[in-house]
């Protein structure tokens, strides 16, 4: 079995958000990058696929150089091979054409992308990348067995979950769940060392789409002063008068 | 050439969400000069969708997709698009809308914004509003497709009534075997429970309740009001609750009116997935927790002394105003 892991490099949850360029543009200054963490959960799952399976796991990227500390990273946590397609990721469905342009020539079995990456949060690459592909699609996936082509997944959905079967080649859209948290791999020195020989070839986008374009940012309004109450009664007279809200 | 709005159902009744997303359309629809057409599947009664501004809907009654299937769902609402000669879709921010909604653009070659907070700020270019960064920002994008896919953030928009007599055909779409290759086998839901995706309270407990077993009172005051029941990332970790339940930036988001915090300090990505929620309030026995500088209202207490009082009170409340 041959997997595709996508990674996306995002900046790290505990970011400070701000803009430049009279809010135009993400402020990168003083924020660390990491492994989308979506696309962290389904990476490990591969990893698993890897050791218990045999299979073959290559990342990919769309972005530019400076991205590749991430994915050497995800490199050093195991995956075989990596692929980044040189350009700057502008919006979903440029992303999912420049993926869906390594993928097409049919070698991989399974691809598996982040349920959406934290910073845009649009949610769409794995579904458009499935869809241009052909390929079968199950999204919000929080379990994934395959024996030999058929693939049980279990999703979420508002309120519980759903066990679907399919078969390869399918994409899914991973989140926490596919694996536990505390079984997120670190790169150890050995990993780390390794990685610094794998293949990160570079390839070079085709025309795509480009559907949005983010033209402005700007952050939620601050808010006042917590209003600290001491007890339930006021509490409750709180929520129902001022608030409005029970 | 009206806007077309995709309406959710669960046996047969419109979710909350599906009067939200249609009173989104007729927005749109307003400042397009058009009128919305509304697609349901296998619902009992499509009447009330006329009261949010739908003067046309198209049911699908096809025993087939009694159950949701995001392939067979998308493709009927893209012969619909088509049929209605349709430039744009609304959907909601559901969990099978966020499966569904990616496909749809794919096959119209359509541009896709989710978690969009407002009627569109312009419509030439056409641009919307819409949360980023986990809702640490925003972003206002423009659509640049002829064809557009809008995913409406739940509670943003708000159910606003729009009175219009709604005509009501039969729609059938064409759906093949190829369209459920991905087949539904078990469907784990507690029935009756409130989401936290359609809910309009949700109660969250976080480390500070200390073990799984105490979280009676955390589903209790929940029951009292009306809310869905949510908890912090520590919590889902520790396996005291179902990692659907986990608030944040890399588990749900939250945009309800109320939210409760109990016992959960507010670390940044916990902050990032609630802040979209109109009133926070936070209980906790920590003073300097940094929840308190990003709520409404607060109480400094031991959760295990304030909570069953505040079921006590909400209770009698509750048999006051009933």
């Amino acid at each position: 079995m041959k997997i595709l892991v996508c990674i996306s490099n995002v900046p790290d949850t505990t970011s400070k958000i701000n803009f430049t360029d009279g809010d135009t543009k993400f402020d990168t200054n003083g924020v660390q990058f990491v492994i989308n963490p979506n696309d962290e959960f389904g990476l490990t799952r591969a990893m698993w696929f890897k050791e218990k399976q045999g299979a073959t796991v290559h990342i990919a990227t769309v972005g530019e150089a400076s991205v590749e500390p991430t994915m050497r990273k995800a490199l050093a946590i195991g995956a075989d091979e990596a692929i980044r397609v040189n350009a700057a990721p502008t919006d979903g469905f440029f992303v999912a054409e420049q993926l869906a342009n390594i993928i097409k020539d049919g070698t991989y079995d399974l691809v598996i992308a982040g349920r959406e990456s934290i910073d845009y949060n649009g949610g769409m690459v794995p579904g458009i990348l499935a869809t241009l592909l052909g390929m079968n699609f199950v999204n919000s996936c929080i379990s994934l067995e395959i024996e030999g082509s058929t693939a049980t997944a279990i999703r979420e959905i508002d309120g519980g979950k759903e066990t679907v079967q399919t078969s390869l080649p399918l994409v899914i859209g991973g989140q926490k769940g596919l694996v536990q948290e505390s079984d997120l791999k670190i790169p150890n020195m050995r990993g780390i060392m390794m990685a610094r020989k794998k293949t990160l070839n570079v390839v070079e986008p085709i025309d795509a789409t480009v559907a949005t374009k983010d033209v402005k940012f700007d952050k939620p309004v601050a808010k006042g002063a917590v209003k600290l109450v001491n007890s339930a009664d006021e509490l409750v007279d709180l929520l129902h008068n001022e608030a409005k809200v029970i | 050439m009206s806007v077309l709005v995709y309406t959710e159902s669960e046996n047969g009744k419109f979710k909350k969400s599906a009067f939200e997303v249609a009173s989104y359309a007729k927005a749109v629809a307003d400042q397009l000069g058009s009128s919305v057409t509304a697609i349901s599947f296998n619902t009992e009664s499509n009447d009330q969708l006329g009261t949010y501004g739908v003067s046309k809907v198209l049911n699908v009654a096809d025993d087939k997709l009694t159950t949701f299937n995001a392939l067979a769902y998308a493709n009927s609402i893209v012969q619909a698009a088509q049929s209605e000669n349709t430039q744009v879709i609304i959907v909601s921010s559901s969990t099978n809308s966020k499966f569904l909604a990616p496909i749809v653009a794919a096959k119209l070659k359509a541009g896709y914004v989710p978690n969009v907070v407002a009627a569109p700020e312009g419509t030439s270019p056409f641009s919307v509003k819409r949360t980023a960064f986990s809702n640490k920002g925003f972003a206002h994008t423009e659509i640049t497709t002829e064809t557009k896919v809008i995913g409406v953030s739940n509670n943003s928009f708000g159910v606003k009534e729009n009175q219009t007599t709604a005509a009501i055909e039969t729609f059938n779409s064409n759906v093949n075997d190829a369209d459920f290759s991905v087949k539904s086998i078990e469907i784990d839901k507690v029935a009756g429970q409130v989401s936290i995706a359609d809910a309009d309270i949700v109660v969250s407990g976080g480390r500070g309740l200390k073990g799984p077993e105490n979280w009676g009172m955390i589903e209790e005051l929940a029951e009292v009001l009306g809310a869905a029941t949510a908890c912090s990332k520590p919590v889902s970790d520790m396996g005291w609750r179902p990692h659907g339940e986990h608030v944040g930036q890399t588990g749900k988001p939250v945009a309800s009116n109320l939210y409760i915090a109990i016992g959960i300090s507010g670390a940044i990505q916990h902050l990032a997935g609630v802040s979209a929620s109109k009133t926070k309030v936070v209980i906790n026995s920590d003073p300097e927790a940094p929840f308190f500088k990003a709520a409404d209202y607060g109480i400094v207490g031991d959760a295990f002394e304030v909570v069953p009082k505040l079921i006590e009170k909400l209770k009698e409340f509750k048999a006051q105003n009933a």
